[in-house]
């Protein structure tokens, strides 16, 4: 007489696959359980040994491991692993080790493939491949997830574009002209066959064109195998748009060229999966256009929340919905400053409005304000022009207040007079706070760091970035007065020491996940990159630079921008929930609300914070003390 | 029914008298079950942790009197230190000889409609010896099983029954006091909780819904190897552990 396991059958109905499985075979399952114990820091697999059966988490957590040694996954409770092993050879394929201490149910082999002999909600669940498994966790929330269903070859419009490596950096770039496209395939024809085989010898990007070629001031004959990126990251034309999202966030690629049988059949660009993936809200924007009136607007501007939401539970990642919500923030001001422009007519002198802060960082979340500027010609004249600037700035600010970007405390705003300067203002302006920095007065500026032209004569802001660029790189007091006050907001740690032990005690308070977390990543950040010089603002395009031009080691770098998207998108996800809930997103997260693992990988992102800082510190220390 | 003697725990031979214990019993037992259970002897003394098997066992009762409470349900897991397994594990209910106290349903979830079609202990105890024959009994907190099931018997059959048991609760005091520093020895600093949940909490196991003489049967093994994996060497003797 077998005794029925109410407990265990409880605990597997809460996760996939057993929760699809009919309430008899999930009974006959529970009752056939084994149970194991193990220590934290006691190997549970190693590679290479037989495997009898598939693992679930109860209670704990364990890390799985490439054969290589590298972290491949973390899973706790609920989590599932030994698939790969038992589907194979009956041989472990990662190898598994305890993480806290770990209570875990088995089921063995046998009873495994008979419930996937039976059971199609299991061998769907199981025999999808292992960049699957991940995308479980990742999009746990989305049963059809558009990423995971698309596959990557959709998104090429056409054949990839290949030169030999002879080909001249000029002629290169003018291929890519003419093709319209930012890469090339570099191949190399090979005589033996006739039917187009052809093998790749590496990937030209425009990017590459400009930093290895133009800024280094090569020949414009040099060959192009002499600036080309080898040892090719590829993929089968098979994969899942998620999968390449994947291959591309982890090896840092905006370029990935798709193989089918050994023959390139086009590259993705990191935009054609940003395209793809924010088709909703790219309609949304589209949208925004059409709306003839500021009330229009900010009716419309109602649905972000929804748009956001949306976006997020499409499994998007940090980078993709902080971009999306830019170029919403973006159009929303363009909108207003078009239909400013009717109300007030045409600009006396030319201008253009920068977006400041996240915007321009293309970082930009729900809860946001607005911080924006003007820059004007050289011709403005105060006595002519400054009551028509001051109507259609004030008419912008008060529109995107209108529409949910609330005003900004500081007053960084267009519609402030302090901030509408000529091109030679905003000159001195930054030459002030980077030849004489005053701490008190970067603290309140370090914003116009960040800075984009949305609207107007774009070119202004692209010089003042190059021009911000230029003077700070060799600028240490600047730097140093930048770092220290990128050490203002700390990390959170305190508030972690012992989470692990007291998983049932009551915590209070709530982490600011902006305030403590990412700003302060973006903070160090924005420091490296001007002192490499860096016109980027994205801070993972920043990083790149940092990267690049060897500041940080590239693990350090590679640790930096980890930590940025798992903090981003703790935030995003719990902006996202609070949004499907009804309530109003924030940026505050209670730990109660955080899983365990959540937890464990959310202290060690503030830990990088926290030695990125203290780096920080040691780096640009000049006379003056920083604290 | 109820008894006005107070109950009088049975002697129980020491760590190194079972074998012996079993050896006279299986001469002195009348009743031909518990005869053949002695005869089968007990676990070799000397048998390491990591090559025994185990039995976790675990009653719910009618209250805490042995001698004027009864059992209700016997929940068993056999198991070793490297896996428990659940399709070993059996659950009995049993018709206790006295009313059932009415408070005691809500605890145990168990309906006097269950119990009416329960048989009596007498009927499932060749069974239930067959189950533990052979495997060292592990409990949570030893005076309940071992002394309900001793008294059940002497009421039924007019012999008891004792066999050695590995007592979770006791080997968690001792790890308690080993983890005590000299200072806290010496102020006699209270141990942290016994109870079987708290227990569990400290090891990181999951909190179950308790008082299902199954579950906890199952909570008590996975806790023992909890504790070896933490405090012991699986090469360590059964024999260090029994009482």
């Amino acid at each position: 007489m077998q005794a029925e396991q109410i407990e265990i059958s409880s605990f597997l109905s809460q996760y996939r696959p057993f929760s699809q499985l009919p309430e008899a075979a999930l009974d006959e399952l529970a009752r056939n359980i084994e149970i194991t114990y193990f220590r934290a820091g006691f190997d549970i697999l190693q590679y290479g040994d037989p495997i009898q059966d598939l693992y679930i988490v109860r209670s704990g957590a364990v890390e799985t491991f490439r054969r290589t040694g590298e972290l491949y996954n973390r899973l706790d409770q609920g989590g599932i692993f030994g698939q790969m092993g038992l589907m194979m050879n009956r041989r472990v394929r990662f190898a598994v080790k305890a993480l806290e201490d770990t209570l875990l149910y088995c089921i063995p082999a046998d009873l495994f493939n008979r419930y996937c002999d039976e059971h199609a909600c299991f061998s769907d669940y199981f025999e999808a491949d292992s960049g699957d498994l991940l995308r479980h966790t990742v999009s746990a929330t989305s049963e059809s997830s558009s990423l995971a269903t698309v596959k990557a070859k959709s998104l090429i419009v056409r054949s990839p574009v290949c030169v030999g490596p002879e080909t001249s950096v000029r002629d290169a770039a003018k291929v890519m002209t003419r093709e319209r496209v930012s890469s090339l395939l570099v191949t190399q024809q090979n005589p033996n066959h006739t039917d187009g085989a052809c093998k790749v010898l590496g990937i030209v990007t425009d990017r590459d064109l400009r930093m290895r070629a133009l800024a280094e001031e090569l020949p414009v004959e040099t060959p192009l195998a002499k600036i080309m990126s080898e040892e090719l990251v590829t993929l089968d034309s098979n994969a899942y748009v998620f999968e390449a999202m994947l291959v591309m966030l982890r090896q840092n690629l905006h370029h990935l060229p798709l193989m089918h049988k050994h023959k390139p059949v086009g590259v993705l660009a990191l935009s054609d999966i940003l395209q793809h993936e924010s088709q909703s809200s790219l309609l949304f924007v589209r949208g925004i256009f059409t709306q003839m009136k500021v009330e229009d607007l900010a009716l419309y501007a109602r649905q972000l929340p929804a748009v956001y939401a949306r976006m997020v539970n499409e499994g998007a990642n940090s980078h993709m919905v902080g971009s999306a919500m830019s170029v919403i923030g973006r159009s929303f001001k363009q909108r207003l400053l078009a239909l400013a422009e009717e109300k007030f007519g045409p600009p006396p002198v030319p201008y253009c409005f920068l977006a400041l802060g996240s915007m321009a960082r293309d970082e930009q979340l729900l809860v946001t304000d607005q911080d924006n500027a003007i820059v004007l010609d050289d011709r403005y004249e105060p006595a002519l022009h400054a009551t028509y600037f001051e109507q259609l700035a004030s008419f912008v600010c008060d529109g995107l207040a209108a529409c949910g970007y609330t005003y900004c405390s500081g007053d960084i705003m267009a519609s402030n007079q302090k901030w509408r300067l000529t091109r030679t203002q905003w000159q001195t302006q930054f030459s002030d706070w980077i030849k004489s920095p005053d701490p008190q007065a970067l603290l309140n500026s370090c914003i116009f760091f960040d800075l984009d032209g949305v609207w107007g004569e774009l070119e202004f802001a692209e010089t003042l970035k190059q021009f911000v660029a230029h003077e700070s790189r060799n600028a240490p007091h600047f730097l140093a007065n930048m770092a220290g006050n990128a050490l203002n907001r700390t990390p959170p740690l305190g508030f972690f020491k012992g989470f692990v032990m007291e998983q049932d005690g009551r915590h209070g308070k709530s982490i600011n996940l902006k305030r403590r977390g990412t700003a302060p990543l973006s903070d160090v950040i924005r420091v490296h990159a001007l002192a490499v010089g860096s016109t980027a603002q994205n801070s993972f395009e920043r990083l790149e630079d940092i990267s690049e031009a060897n500041l940080l080691p590239p693990d350090k770098g590679r640790e930096l921008s980890d930590a940025l998207e798992y903090i981003s998108m703790v935030r995003i996800r719990h902006q996202a929930s609070d949004v499907e809930q009804g309530h109003t997103p924030d940026n505050s997260i209670n730990p109660d609300q955080l899983s365990s693992f959540e937890r464990r990988n959310l202290k060690e992102a503030f830990q990088v914070l926290d030695k990125a800082q203290n780096f920080l510190k040691f780096r640009y220390h000049s006379k003056r003390p920083l604290s | 029914m109820s008894s006005n003697t107070p109950y009088k725990a049975p002697a129980v031979p020491s760590r190194e008298g079972w074998s012996n214990y079993f050896q006279t019993s299986a001469r002195t037992a009348a009743d031909p079950r518990l005869k053949d259970f002695y005869q089968a002897g007990t676990l070799p003394p000397d048998t390491p942790l990591a090559q025994a098997d185990f039995i976790a066992m675990d009653f719910e009762t009618t209250g805490l009197d042995p001698l004027n409470d009864a059992i209700v349900s016997i929940g068993l897991v056999p198991f070793t230190l490297s896996r428990i397994r659940c399709n070993q594990a059996t659950h009995y209910l049993v018709k206790p000889r006295r009313d059932l106290v009415s408070e005691s349903i809500a605890i145990h979830g168990i309906t006097h409609s269950d119990i009416e079609e329960a048989p009596d202990l007498n009927l499932i105890l060749e069974d239930l010896l067959g189950q533990i024959s052979g495997k060292l009994v592990v409990v949570h907190y030893r005076q309940i099983e071992r002394h309900f099931l001793h008294q059940a018997l002497l009421k039924r059959l007019n012999e008891g029954l004792l066999f050695p048991v590995i007592d979770t609760m006791t080997l968690e005091h001792g790890i308690c006091r080993k983890q005590q520093n000299l200072m806290e020895k010496l102020l006699r600093s209270p141990l942290p909780s016994l109870r079987l949940p708290d227990i569990r909490e400290r090891y990181g196991l999951p909190r179950y819904h308790l008082h299902h003489a199954m579950t906890d049967a199952l909570a008590t093994a996975e806790l023992l190897q909890a504790q070896i994996a933490h405090a012991f060497d699986p090469q360590q003797k059964v024999k260090e552990f029994w009482e």
